[in-house]
C-alpha cells in the first residue's frame, strides 16, 4: 500500500492514460472520442510534471535562503504541450461541427454507413 | 550563417503573411517564393554538411544541451532536400489546381496551411531537440488535417477527423516516450541523449520509451497495420495536398524512426538486441503484399495510390529492419525515390482530375488518347514504382534485394520481386483502361492539362528517370548517409 502511495502520481498518470485511450477506441460518438483524447493528453502532462517536482523544493529563483529548487523545465514544456492540446481539441471540434452539417450525425458508424452508399 | 534557422523561419513567416493578406494570387506568389527559398537553403545546407561535416546551430545563442540546438548531419540534410524539393516542385502546380478546386475565400488559407506543413516537416527534420520534434510534428499535423478537410466532398471531413484522432494518439505516444527518456536522463537534446542512453539502455523505462516512440512514429509513418488513416486522407484531400503529403509527411516520420533507432538509442547493436528488427520485417512484408493487393481492387485512383503508398513504405521499413549498410542504403534511397514517384503520380492524377473532374478509374477509359502527355508521365512513373531498370525504383529495390541476399534470404528476394509484380497489376490496370478501352462518355471537350501543371509533374518524371541513370545522388550520396548512420557520426 505504501509502495502505491509513494508513487501515486505515476498510478494516476497510468489510469488517466488508459482511460483516455480506451474512450478514444471504444466510443463511436465523435465528441466523446475527443474527450477521451483530451484525457489521454492530460495524463502526459502529469507524466512530465511529476518528476520535476522535488519535495520541499521551491521555485527556481536563486536566493540565499533556499538551496533546494524544483526543475522548471517541465512546466515550460507542458505549457507548450497544453497549447498543442488546445489547438488539437479546437480543430477536432470544428471538424465535428462540419461533419454534423454535412452528414446530420456525429456517430462514427452512421457516418460510415452513409459513406458506403 | 543563420541558414538552419532560416530554413524553418522563412516558410513560417510566409504562412502568416498568406493568412494576413487573404488574397489568392498574392498568397500563391508568397508560397512559391518561400518554398523555392527553402529548397535553395536545403541545397546549401547539404553542400555545407558534405564539405564540412555536422552543422550545429544554437537557437538564440543558448548553448546545447540547455538551449535548443539545430543539428544537421548527412541524413537530415538529405531529408530536408527531399521535403523542400517536393514542396518547391508542387508550389507552381498549386495555382491552377487550387483555383479550380477551392472557393476564392479558402484559397489563401490553403496556401497558409501548405506552408505550415512545410514549416513543421522541415522543423522536425532539422531540430536536435526531442521536445521540439513533438511541437513541429504537431504544427505539420494540425495544418495537414485542415488541408485534408478542404477536400472536394464531405468525405474529406471524416478523413481529416480520423487522421486527427490517430495522428494525435501517435503524437502523444511520441511525447510519452520523450517524457520517459527525459525523466531518465534529464536531457532533451538528441546528441546528449545518444551519449547518455547507452549507459542505461536496458533499464525498463528506456525500453518502454523505445516501445512508445516506435508505436507513435509508426502511426505517423503509416506502418501496416497502423495505416488506417492514410487511404482516406490521401484519397479525399485536394490534389495538391495529396501529392505534397504523400511525398513528404511519411518520409519525415521514417526519418524520425531512423534517428531514434540508430542515433538516440545507441546504434545498430542495441537495435538488433531488441525484437524490433523481426517485428519490422514481418510487418513490412505484410504491408508490401496486403496493401498492394488491396490497391488492385480500388475504383478510385487516388485511393489506389494511397494504398500503394502504404505498400511502398513497407519496402522502406524492410530495408530498415536489416540494419545493415546495404539495407539502409536501400531504405533511404527508396525514401527519396518514393517521394519523387508518388508526388509525381498524385500530380498527374490531379491533372486528370482537373480536366476530367473524376478520379474513378473506369471514367478514365480512353483518356490516353486525349491526354497523351499526362498519361505518358503516368506510365513512366508507374514503371518506376514497380522497379523497371532505368528508373529510380529499380535502384532502391536492387539494394533491398542485395540486403536480403547478404542475410542469405533468397526467399525474401523472391518476395520483393513478387510484391513488385502486384504493383504491376494495379498500375497495369490503369494503363489498360486509359489506353485500350473505348471512351465510355463523350470526351470531345477533353484537352491536355495546362502546362503550369504538366511542367512540375514532368520535373518529377524527369527526376525519376535521371536519377535512375545517373546514380551519383541517388546511390552515391545515400551510401554515405547510410554509413554515417551506421557509424553513428551525429
Amino acid at each position: 500500500m505504501t509502495e502505491i502511495l509513494a508513487n501515486i502520481n505515476y498510478w494516476v498518470t497510468i489510469i488517466l492514460m488508459i482511460a483516455g485511450l480506451y474512450i478514444v477506441a471504444a466510443h463511436g460518438n465523435m465528441i466523446k472520442k475527443l474527450v477521451g483524447l483530451g484525457i489521454f493528453q492530460t495524463s502526459v502532462y502529469l507524466l512530465f510534471l511529476s518528476p520535476g517536482k522535488i519535495l520541499g523544493g521551491t521555485a527556481p529563483i536563486i536566493s540565499e535562503d533556499f538551496d533546494l529548487y524544483s526543475n522548471p523545465l517541465p512546466h515550460v514544456l507542458i505549457l507548450t504541450a497544453i497549447v498543442v492540446g488546445v489547438a488539437t481539441l479546437a480543430l477536432g471540434m470544428a471538424l465535428v461541427v462540419r461533419i454534423y452539417e454535412a452528414y446530420g450525425t456525429i456517430e462514427d458508424d452512421e457516418v460510415h454507413d452513409m459513406e458506403k452508399e | 550563417m543563420h541558414l538552419p534557422a532560416l530554413q524553418v523561419v522563412i516558410p513560417l513567416i510566409a504562412a502568416t503573411l498568406c493568412a494576413l493578406f487573404r488574397q489568392s494570387f498574392l498568397a500563391w506568389l508568397i508560397t512559391l517564393l518561400a518554398s523555392w527559398l527553402s529548397f535553395a537553403i536545403a541545397i546549401l545546407l547539404l553542400l555545407q554538411v558534405i564539405s564540412r561535416g555536422v552543422i550545429s546551430y544554437e537557437l538564440g545563442g543558448w548553448v546545447a544541451p540547455i538551449g535548443i540546438e539545430y543539428r544537421i548531419d548527412l541524413l537530415n540534410a538529405f531529408v530536408l532536400l527531399i521535403v523542400s524539393g517536393v514542396g518547391a516542385v508542387i508550389a507552381p502546380y498549386a495555382r491552377r489546381s487550387i483555383s479550380q478546386s477551392l472557393v476564392k475565400s479558402e484559397q489563401s488559407w490553403f496556401y497558409s496551411m501548405y506552408l505550415l506543413v512545410l514549416t513543421g516537416l522541415l522543423g522536425v527534420t532539422i531540430t536536435g531537440d526531442a521536445f521540439n520534434i513533438f511541437v513541429f510534428l504537431e504544427i505539420s499535423s494540425l495544418a495537414s488535417y485542415v488541408m485534408i478537410a478542404m477536400g472536394p466532398d464531405r468525405r474529406g471531413l471524416t478523413a481529416a477527423y480520423q487522421y486527427l484522432i490517430m495522428g494525435t494518439v501517435g503524437a502523444t505516444f511520441i511525447v510519452i516516450g520523450i517524457g520517459l527518456l527525459w525523466a531518465m536522463t534529464g536531457t532533451l537534446n538528441l546528441y546528449d541523449l545518444s551519449q547518455k542512453i547507452p549507459l542505461i539502455e536496458n533499464s525498463r523505462p528506456v525500453l518502454a520509451a523505445l516501445a512508445f516512440l516506435t508505436v507513435g512514429i509508426s502511426l505517423k509513418l503509416a506502418l501496416f497495420p497502423l495505416h488506417l488513416w492514410l487511404p482516406n486522407a490521401y484519397a479525399y484531400s485536394p490534389g495538391v495536398a495529396s501529392a505534397f503529403l504523400a511525398g513528404t509527411a511519411t518520409k519525415v516520420a521514417i526519418y524520425l524512426l531512423l534517428r531514434f533507432f540508430f542515433t538516440v538509442f545507441g546504434g545498430v547493436d542495441f537495435f538488433q538486441s531488441t525484437p524490433l528488427p523481426e517485428i519490422l520485417f514481418v510487418l513490412s512484408l505484410l504491408a508490401m503484399f496486403a496493401c498492394s493487393i488491396v490497391a488492385v481492387f480500388q475504383s478510385n485512383i487516388k485511393r489506389m495510390l494511397a494504398y500503394s503508398s502504404v505498400a511502398q513504405i513497407g519496402f522502406i521499413t524492410l530495408g530498415i529492419s536489416y540494419a545493415t549498410e546495404i539495407g539502409l542504403t536501400g531504405a533511404i534511397a527508396h525514401m527519396f525515390n518514393h517521394a519523387i514517384m508518388k508526388a509525381g503520380l498524385f500530380l498527374l492524377v490531379g491533372a486528370v482530375m482537373f480536366r476530367l473532374g473524376s478520379v474513378k478509374i473506369e471514367d478514365m477509359a480512353g483518356i490516353g488518347r486525349k491526354m497523351p502527355i499526362t498519361m505518358a508521365g503516368f506510365v513512366v512513373l508507374g514503371l518506376s514504382l514497380l522497379g523497371a531498370p532505368g528508373t529510380v525504383g529499380f535502384i532502391s529495390k536492387w539494394y533491398l534485394a542485395l540486403a536480403a541476399l547478404q542475410e542469405g534470404q533468397w526467399w525474401a528476394v523472391a518476395l520483393i520481386v513478387a510484391a513488385s509484380l502486384v504493383t504491376m497489376l494495379y498500375i497495369g490496370r490503369v494503363v489498360e483502361v486509359a489506353y485500350f478501352r473505348e471512351p465510355t462518355k463523350n470526351m470531345d471537350q477533353l484537352r491536355e492539362a495546362p502546362s503550369s501543371m504538366l511542367i512540375p509533374a514532368f520535373v518529377l518524371v524527369g527526376a525519376a528517370v535521371y536519377f535512375g541513370l545517373d546514380t551519383s545522388l541517388s546511390v552515391g550520396l545515400v551510401q554515405h548517409v547510410a554509413s554515417s548512420l551506421i557509424n553513428a557520426t551525429y
